[in-house]
């Protein structure tokens, strides 16, 4: 069975169409004032998904985040959650929490306190109440820092007292403010694996903000690109890197090369466009009728580079090496074309040793298959 | 910690000697230690001495009227046989009457309640002040500020001219028919109040105002989220975020209040009693400088333990600011 990506993903109720959609956003609009943060925007998310808005700041995605967690009322549209109407609900009666991008931890309050805090509003029991704080404290692996206050945790303890808080009261749904955004590069690979397994212990829907498009493809089951208040694209992260719809998408995640040109030809199973210099490339997945504008995107490690032109390659183009960086687990070239445009393409340093070593200003062709990239349109 | 900064800011230049660059920085941070310490004892601790030691002598129909006077007329061994003419008689005497007793009381009463006047008022200045957009509030800040700009004293005259019996408030109120007979402010303790809480306002609104405005407004929103509506929110997560600006807020105003002699002294009249004014008359009109300075040293006495507290509270809360 084919697939887009290297992950076989079971879990997909967007595939369904009997599926109940848990959070449903029903063409939202939020204005301030002139400014239009959120554009007429409809999104559906379904019970246990680990759902992530990713966009530049400013593209909306917080204020998305804060409407369902009732800090914001819409301007126009609905947001359901679990089929119940959200409007004029107030964020102290949602079943919804929040895990805030500063954390927002109570300073003048000991980690247990912070933890209790939720609970001690619905009024649960005293004896209920210390059970769960000591579960959460479990949870998050903080048993000994019970209580000790905010200020003298350091920064990743006081992100799981902020998650094992917002966790506490098992809300319908987390909402989390660019949960990782305050930690340091290792810790957050770390804690980005740690999220997705509190998530399938817990079983609850996590709805993520973050700028960062490695985070959301690594935890997320889908994700919503958004741009100036609108979604761009809502997928799985192999959907949106592989197949993006959209040029703003391709671009917005991971390197990707983009052809312009136009549609010479179309069989059943092939596509055959002209670039703006004459190049003829041949690709296999292309909607465009014979004639269209469109741009060809493909990412860097698609395209093959080599000194000489392999004699399988249905698409090589002819250029120079231009520039060479040496990662450790791959090497990245950029090759001048003959028409004067920079290809990027990327080699996994499988082998220890290369048979085939490039240099700088070495002649070299780019070679990639016909399925190796995707038509958009211009 | 700063000894060896600087040690290691001149390390370069003088690396040669490192005893010489560590003695040298040393003398330069005393030096600068020294300077406000010789300050507080010239401008503070020595007039208390002097005013102690007037505290201890006798009334006495001379210039100064005390005796003895302490100075070396008589040479080094007078200047000591002066000692023995020191006694605690005066301290003795405002225990015997009770009316430096009632006097101490209804001032700390009376700075207490106007303390607690003032926290009600200021509160929700502040709070206001610090929710209000960023653009405006230096503006704000600046009308709390503003009234200093004027003499406290001229502005306590003006509130004679609101307070009396045909004053601007009687007449407004008469005039919109809401009492029919003037109301007695002046010249009561109620006066006081006013003239206190409207004098030591700025003194509260701006260390609250400090501690609200730095305040994240997300704690109340995860207050919020967390299943707190706003009432309790503000009980339990603003009320006791603010409570170093509340304690400075309280002591700036409590202690000048309990010594304060101008307010009561225009807006309370004669029937009044505070140890400012009492203070004032045995030194102006009895001329008894021994007795009036012992009031002012059981004053500062009764000052000193708010006086700690406050320093107390600003040293926690310096700490919870690291």
């Amino acid at each position: 069975m084919k697939s887009l990506g290297s992950i076989r993903r079971d879990f997909a109720p967007w595939n369904d169409p009997k599926a109940k959609p848990y959070i449903q956003f029903d063409g939202v609009t939020k204005r301030f004032g002139d400014f239009t943060a959120v554009n007429n925007l409809s999104l559906t998310i379904f019970e246990r998904e680990f759902f992530a808005l990713l966009g530049a700041s400013g593209c909306g995605k917080s204020t998305l985040l804060r409407m369902l967690a009732g800090f914001e009322e819409p301007t126009a549209g609905r947001i359901l959650l679990d089929g119940q109407d959200l409007r004029g609900i107030p964020p102290y009666r949602r079943p919804v929490n929040m895990m805030f991008q500063s954390y927002a931890l109570f300073p003048h309050m000991t980690v247990e306190n912070n933890i209790a805090f939720g609970l001690k509003q619905e009024g649960m029991p005293k004896p209920d109440i210390e059970k769960r704080v000591a579960d959460m404290l479990k949870l998050v692996k903080l048993e000994q820092f019970a209580k000790r206050k905010p200020h003298q945790l350091s920064g990743g303890q006081r992100q799981r007292v902020a998650l094992a808080r917002s966790v506490a009261k098992r809300p319908k749904v987390l909402l989390l403010d660019e949960p990782l955004g305050a930690l340091d590069k290792k810790l957050r690979e770390e804690t980005q694996f740690e999220l997705m397994d509190l998530q399938q212990e817990l079983g609850l829907t996590f709805v993520v903000v973050t700028h960062d498009q490695e985070e959301a493809m690594t935890m997320a089951d889908r994700i919503a690109i958004m741009d100036k208040g609108e979604v761009m694209q809502v997928a799985t992260p192999a959907e949106v890197y592989e197949a993006p719809t959209s040029r703003f998408v391709a671009h917005f995640v991971g390197n990707v090369n983009m052809f312009e040109g136009k549609v010479a030809e179309r069989t059943d199973k092939a596509t055959r466009i002209t670039g703006a210099t004459g190049a003829q490339i041949v690709v296999e997945n292309g909607a465009a009728a014979t004639g269209a504008d469109i741009i060809f995107a493909i990412r860097p490690e698609k395209i093959r580079v080599s000194s000489k032109k392999p004699a399988d390659a249905v698409n090589a183009l002819e250029g120079e090496v231009y520039d060479i960086a040496y990662l450790g687990d791959m090497t990245v070239y950029h090759v001048r074309l003959d028409d004067g445009q920079i290809v990027r393409a990327s080699a996994l340093n499988a082998a220890r040793v290369t048979e085939d070593p490039l240099t700088w200003n070495d002649r070299a062709w780019v070679s990639f298959r016909p399925d190796a990239g995707v038509v958009l349109a211009r | 910690m700063s000894n060896t900064a600087v040690a290691d800011a001149a390390a370069p230049s003088t690396a040669a000697n490192p005893f010489l660059t560590r003695l040298g920085a040393g003398f330069v941070s005393r030096l600068v230690i020294i300077v406000p310490y010789l300050w507080l004892l010239f401008f503070f601790l020595v007039p208390f001495v002097i005013v102690f030691k007037i505290s201890l002598s006798q009334t006495a129909i001379a210039m100064p009227p005390y005796t003895p006077v302490l100075d070396f007329r008589d040479g080094v061994s007078g200047f000591f046989a002066g000692f023995r003419d020191l006694n605690f008689d005066n301290y003795v005497w405002l225990t015997q009457d009770a009316l430096y007793f009632k006097a101490y009381l209804t001032s700390v009463v009376i700075a207490a309640i106007s303390t607690g006047l003032t926290l009600l008022v200021g509160y929700p200045i502040a709070y206001g002040m610090a929710r209000a957009p960023a653009t405006i509030r230096p503006t704000l800040l600046m009308l709390v500020i503003l009234p200093f700009w004027t003499s406290f004293l001229i502005r306590v005259y003006a509130w004679i001219g609101i307070l009396k019996p045909e004053g601007l408030l009687n007449q407004l109120l008469l005039s919109l028919h809401i009492i029919n007979q003037p109301l007695v402010i002046l010249n009561t303790y109620t006066a006081i109040f006013i003239g206190i809480v409207y004098s030591y306002l700025p003194f509260m609104v701006l260390p609250l105002y400090s501690s609200l405005e730095k305040m994240d407004y997300s704690l109340i929103e995860a207050a919020k989220d967390l299943g707190c509506p706003p009432t309790a929110a503000f009980w339990k997560i603003t009320f006791p975020l603010s409570l170093p600006g509340v304690i400075a807020g309280c002591l700036l105003v409590f202690i000048p209040a309990v010594g304060e002699f101008v307010i009561p002294d225009l807006l309370g009249g004669s029937q009044t009693l505070m140890i400012g004014k009492t203070l004032w008359n045995e030194f102006f009109a009895n001329r008894d400088w021994p007795v009036s300075s012992a009031v002012a040293v059981i004053l500062l006495l009764l000052l000193i333990v708010p006086i700690v507290l406050f320093q107390h509270a600003q040293a926690r809360a310096q700490e919870q600011d690291k």
